[in-house]
């Protein structure tokens, strides 16, 4: 029965890890930075959804759906705005310049994020009331929660929205065509400014949806919760093979999967450990990542 | 001037969407009951500020842009008058200078005869020292360590392991703690550094969270979350600084035939930390000077070229990253030495980002900037009571306006550079 329910463990928090790794890859693939402020937007994301929660509850809703989607698209909006500006303040006026530059930038903006939310809402947990509180018994010993259920069914229609997004509309073209030659594009009439700044708001919308979901699993948000898990998220999308998309929901899970087994078999203390080592060995190893392509640098 | 009213109206109308639901509503628990308190004000003041930015955004890029040309004039100005200075042949070393300096910072404790401003100095040492070595990194190899207080954590540890299990005085851990650093460098190093940069940063910040959350677990060794106590004091030639000696021993005061004051101890800290710092710069200026350092310099600028030319890219990385992460550990080891007691709170990673906003202030890879920046941000670190709960802030801004504002800091290193005589404009080298 432990197994089932680290393998039900396993998907949860796969599914929270695929949703963030998908920024960090995109973000990767097109400008070759790793964007730090990546875990500070879901952070963001998690505390937009708590107070329209808490507000929606002040005004006396009911209704779970109705909750649920007002908490999700307004924190995807929230978020998009953060994303997009991010991009727009820290990165955009650095391009082209050593890649150093926008490494620190981005380690400036992810903490100053962090400081600001901490500014305005104090460096406290907050506890997230249970929205669908409950469970499905399945015998004596294992019982699945609802929130178990909820979580990779959002993350999977959040990832056909985005695969669709991604294979068959015109932007979505355009986004491939930048990330495979960001020149070439630009010569093809694609705006590829603006397609960098599409990719962060797709980024960071797919985060936020990964913080609410979060806030409502774990029961509470708090300013420095998107440290630790940027880390991972990025270790995933290293995992997966930086730059590819299905390699990052892949990495995802595969993380979410080691991790749960890890906390369950070595303890909960050593868990952060276990990614950890898991990038060091992937990138001793395997470094091109399980589905990414060998990187060839020409002069 | 219409471009800009447009753009600043844009930018408030985001500003507020953002705002309104992060900081325009305090989360407020009483008991079961969450409310949010709304704070229109903070949404309006915040909107004003990105309006008024906005507007007035070409002319705030003149005056920073204005800001930047004094500094280069400064520059170009101390440049001139090294140069007049400077001794026919002698190696940009000006001795008057330096004896001056080193006068002044040998008499200060002396003048102030004050704990605190003694203190502040030691807090300004210990900063310089690890900004100094991360400068290596970052400045001359243009590698991104984001753990780099892990390092100075592993250098604490060292001595206060040794010192609390097998009584290792301070002289003999010292640079023991600087080698097991250097070789927690190789270690992690050694895997990451064959690929590109970028991950380096990853990995470092990865193994900053780490080593924290080992030293809070492994509590038999580290003494989890309450660390290591009463670590032994450095002597002076088996002299001790305390009131009574360990047996056998002689105390400072007694040696000498004065008087307790335990201000000695703290002068006795100062001039040490003065020494590791004198030694630090010593040796780094002389490095940078040798094959090794002119190829991370050129490592840094371009890789290809270097790999052509036959340097080995990865080890040429590598010494940079254990050299780095030696002179965090002889830091570490004298934090240790100067608290008595460490724990794992003092090498949060907040402590990293604020030893890398030293040296990407002072200039990467300039000696002179970063001794000016670390006095800077120790001051407004430890010394500013108004300012304490917006300094993460203030340095994370810093970070961010300097990369787009001055990215070689704002005391850039100076670089040889040669004067082509039959042209009108002069060219520099490699900037």
């Amino acid at each position: 029965m432990q197994l089932l329910e680290q393998i039900l463990n396993g998907i949860t928090l796969g599914s929270i890890y695929a949703l963030i790794a998908i920024g960090y890859t995109m973000v990767y693939g097109v400008i070759g930075m790793i964007n730090f402020a990546h875990g500070e937007v879901y952070m963001v994301g998690a505390f937009v959804g708590l107070i329209v929660m808490t507000i929606l509850s002040s005004i006396g809703a009911s209704l779970v759906p109705v909750y649920l989607i007002a908490m999700l698209l307004i924190a995807i909006l929230v978020s998009s705005v953060l994303g997009w500006s991010i991009e727009r303040v820290a990165y955009r006026p650095l391009r082209g310049k050593h890649r150093l530059i926008p490494l620190i930038s981005a380690i400036g903006m992810s903490f100053f994020l962090q400081n600001f939310m901490q500014l305005s809402q104090g460096p406290r947990p907050f506890a997230v009331k249970q929205l669908i509180p409950g469970s499905f018994t399945v015998s004596e010993s294992f019982s699945i929660s609802y929130m178990q259920i909820l979580i990779p069914v959002v993350t999977l229609v959040f990832m056909v929205l985005f695969t669709y997004f991604i294979s068959k509309t015109k932007l979505g073209v355009a986004c491939r065509a930048t990330e495979q030659d960001r020149r070439m594009a630009n010569l093809l009439g694609i705006n590829t400014d603006t397609i960098i700044s599409v990719i962060f708001v797709i980024g960071a919308s797919l985060a936020a949806v990964a913080g609410v979901l979060v806030s409502l699993y774990y029961g509470t948000v708090r300013d420095t919760m998107g440290f630790i898990i940027g880390i991972k998220a990025f270790t995933a999308a290293v995992l997966g093979g930086i730059g590819s998309i299905p390699g990052a929901m892949l990495g995802g899970f595969v993380l979410g999967f080691t991790e749960s087994f890890a906390s369950a078999y070595i303890g909960g203390d050593y868990k952060d450990i276990v990614s950890f080592v898991l990038l060091l060995l992937i990138l001793l190893v395997l470094p091109s990542g399980l589905l990414g392509k060998a990187e060839i640098e020409k002069v | 001037m219409k471009q800009n009213f447009q753009n600043a109206i844009i930018a408030t109308v985001l500003s507020f969407v953002l705002l309104s639901l992060t900081i325009g509503g305090l989360i407020q628990v009483e008991g079961i009951e969450t409310t949010v308190v709304a704070r229109p004000w903070y949404v309006v003041i915040g909107c004003t500020i990105v309006f008024i930015i906005q507007l007035f955004r070409d002319q705030l890029v003149f005056v920073f842009k204005g800001f930047g040309n004094v500094l280069k004039t400064l520059v170009r100005a101390e440049q001139i008058a090294e140069h007049a200075i400077q001794l026919k042949g002698s190696d940009r070393f000006n001795p008057l200078f330096y004896l001056t300096v080193l006068i002044c910072l040998s008499v200060y404790p002396f003048i102030v005869s004050d704990k605190l401003w003694i203190g502040m100095f030691i807090d300004i040492y210990i900063y310089i020292l690890l900004a100094l070595g991360l400068n290596i990194v970052v400045g001359y190899a243009g590698l991104l360590n984001l753990g780099y207080i892990a390092f100075y954590a592993v250098g604490a540890y060292t001595y206060g392991i040794l010192n609390h299990f097998y009584d290792f005085s301070f002289w003999l851990a010292l640079p023991l703690s600087g080698m097991t650093a250097a070789l927690a460098g190789i270690i992690l190093g050694f895997p990451v550094l064959r690929l590109r940069g970028d991950y380096l940063a990853i990995v470092t910040l990865g193994f900053g969270q780490v080593l924290v959350i080992l030293l809070r677990n492994l509590g038999s060794i580290t003494g989890g979350p309450d660390g290591i106590g009463s670590i032994d004091r450095p002597t002076m030639f088996g002299i001790e600084f305390s009131r009574r000696a360990k047996e056998g021993g002689v105390p400072f005061h007694e040696f000498f035939g004065l008087e307790y004051n335990s201000i000695i101890k703290d002068f006795f800290f100062y001039f040490l930390a003065l020494a590791l710092v004198i030694f630090t710069i010593y040796v780094i200026s002389r490095l940078v000077k040798m094959p090794i350092g002119r190829s991370w310099e050129a490592l840094r600028e371009d890789e290809t070229a270097c790999k052509s030319l036959g340097i080995n890219s990865t080890s040429v990385k590598l010494s940079a990253f254990a050299i780095s992460s030696f002179f965090a550990g002889l830091a570490g080891c004298f934090f240790a030495a100067k608290q008595r007691h460490i724990s794992p709170e003092s090498f949060e990673f907040i402590e990293s980002v604020i030893v890398l906003a030293i040296v990407v202030m002072g200039g990467m890879g300039s000696t002179i900037g970063i001794i000016l920046a670390a006095i800077f941000v120790a001051v407004l670190k430890d010394y500013s009571q108004d300012l304490q709960e917006y300094r993460m802030l203030i340095f994370s801004l810093i970070l961010i306006v300097m990369m787009i504002w001055r990215p070689r800091g704002l005391f850039p290193a100076t670089r040889p550079f040669i004067k082509l005589q039959n042209r009108q404009k002069s060219q520099e080298c490699g900037c």
